[in-house]
């Protein structure tokens, strides 16, 4: 079985890790936030200008004044500060912010992204993620293994270079899919590793479904795929 | 010399004109100078180049500039939730120049800080660096951005003093206070108007010297954009 968007949350969620400064993207980025451990103290920032962001209010306690990066309404925390979007970025390009999880259209073997657009339908522009890729010390991409067609056809989205327009270059340093884990060396030439399998799923299926090349490196000793 | 203003036409007397270029603070529908902006639409100055993170949405905020085609250009990072824009822009009858969210944070304050160009990690080696000067800096590539600079800025802050001093609240403080550094004129509109000395000279955010001319308005509406509630534990 492959995971869930839950379960691919809560694997997220091992990469978070006590004191951290976190920023997570909207989708299944957002439920790591459910998967903070007991006792664990994160940080959650967002882009538009807070930090230690709290959970969605109650209903009736909405503040318009209150918002996270996706305009959704959220509360404070003891901890909260606010500040300008310049303030925020110069976290994230300064390299202050620990960890970005976010989503992704296509991944290359090099640590290439591609999330902001695709050619030919309206755009809607980048806003803070080509910022968050290019300035946060470790980049997680939390996203469905293939990319499903309407007419029931899937595209691989781990290729070995990107075709949609990118927003970043070598900046992912990990992938969580529904099918497994890989780790890119994306300063590096060693490429891309598959690192874990989901629950039930083979490297055959992973290989089958997979363009980038990666060698598997499952706790014992990297081999190369076939 | 006399701040503050009776309304939005009367603040923005002088200060419009055809083909000007407007920032206009906010993200998404929080901290929008909504009232100046109307203000900018009753005035029918047109061809404007408008530098705001977003577009507003169908008929609040930028996007009542939208219906009136007074918006020429948008200098933006995000545009996503507005029908009109994407009919306009389609048309061709709109340009728009995507910034990424902190690069587009950075000019603004680069630009009211005086300093012409910086240079960003962000956006190396994608569409957003093509025709712009790169750099390496120990070992690492840098794009060359520069600093943005409006004829008007039109803010919203939470709370203001008849000599400009400005105080936000929560997340509308957003792109407001660099806004207020960068235009030749900037015009604020504060939910609470006081007097000099109020304010803890320690909790202003932008100096009255950034303000030329501010408005009270008390009642003005707030929108949320995205309304996300949690459940009472029963």
């Amino acid at each position: 079985m492959a995971w869930t968007r839950e379960q691919m949350a809560q694997r997220a969620a091992k990469e978070l890790q006590d004191g951290f400064y976190v920023n997570l993207g909207i989708g299944i980025p957002t439920l790591v936030s459910n998967y903070i451990p007991d006792g664990m103290t994160v940080q959650l920032q967002s882009e538009n200008g807070m930090l230690g962001m709290g959970p969605f209010p109650f209903e009736g306690e909405e503040d318009p004044d209150l918002i996270n990066a996706g305009k959704q309404t959220v509360t404070e925390l003891p901890t909260t500060s606010f500040f300008s979007s310049s303030d925020s970025f110069a976290m994230v390009r300064g390299g202050h912010i620990n960890l970005s999880i976010l989503g992704a259209m296509q991944v290359a073997q090099n640590g290439d992204l591609a999330n902001w657009m695709i050619p030919g339908k309206m755009v809607k522009g980048m806003g803070g993620a080509m910022d968050l890729v290019a300035g946060v010390k470790k980049v997680v991409v939390v996203m469905e293994h293939v990319a499903r067609n309407k007419d029931g056809s899937v595209d691989a989205k781990l290729l070995k270079e990107c075709t949609l327009p990118l927003t970043g270059t070598r900046v992912v340093d990990l992938v969580i899919t529904d099918l497994g884990v890989f780790a890119i060396d994306k300063k590096g030439s060693a490429g891309m590793r598959l690192i874990e399998l989901a629950d039930g799923v083979s490297e055959d299926e992973i290989r089958a479904k997979t363009e980038a090349d990666f060698t598997v490196d499952l706790g014992g000793g990297a081999r190369k795929a076939a | 010399m006399k701040k503050v203003h009776p309304d939005a036409s009367s603040a923005l007397a002088g200060l419009l004109k055809d083909g000007m270029t407007v920032m206009a603070g906010g993200f998404g529908l929080c901290g929008i100078p909504d009232v100046l902006i109307a203000a900018i639409r009753e005035s029918g100055a047109k061809d404007l180049t408008v530098i705001s993170n977003n577009a507003g949405v169908d008929g609040i905020g930028l996007g009542v500039l939208l219906e009136t085609r007074q918006i020429r250009k948008m200098i933006s990072s995000y545009v996503g939730e507005n029908k009109l824009f994407a009919q306009q822009y389609l048309a061709g009858e709109l340009e728009i120049e995507f910034n990424p969210q902190g690069t587009l944070a950075e000019r603004i304050r680069a630009g009211g800080a005086g300093i012409p160009a910086f240079f960003t990690k962000t956006g190396y080696g994608t569409a957003i660096a093509e025709g712009k000067e790169t750099r390496q800096f120990n070992g690492e590539n840098y794009v060359m951005e520069t600093g943005l600079w409006a004829d008007l800025a039109v803010i919203h802050a939470w709370k203001g003093d008849t000599e400009g001093n400005l105080v936000y609240r929560k997340t509308a403080r957003n792109f407001n206070p660099m806004m207020a550094t960068a235009a030749t004129a900037t015009v604020a509109q504060v939910e609470n108007l006081v007097q000099p000395g109020e304010i803890d000279p320690d909790h202003i955010i932008t100096p009255g010297i950034f303000v030329k001319r501010l408005i009270h308005t008390p009642n003005a509406a707030k929108h949320i954009e995205q309304r996300t509630v949690r459940k009472r534990a029963a």
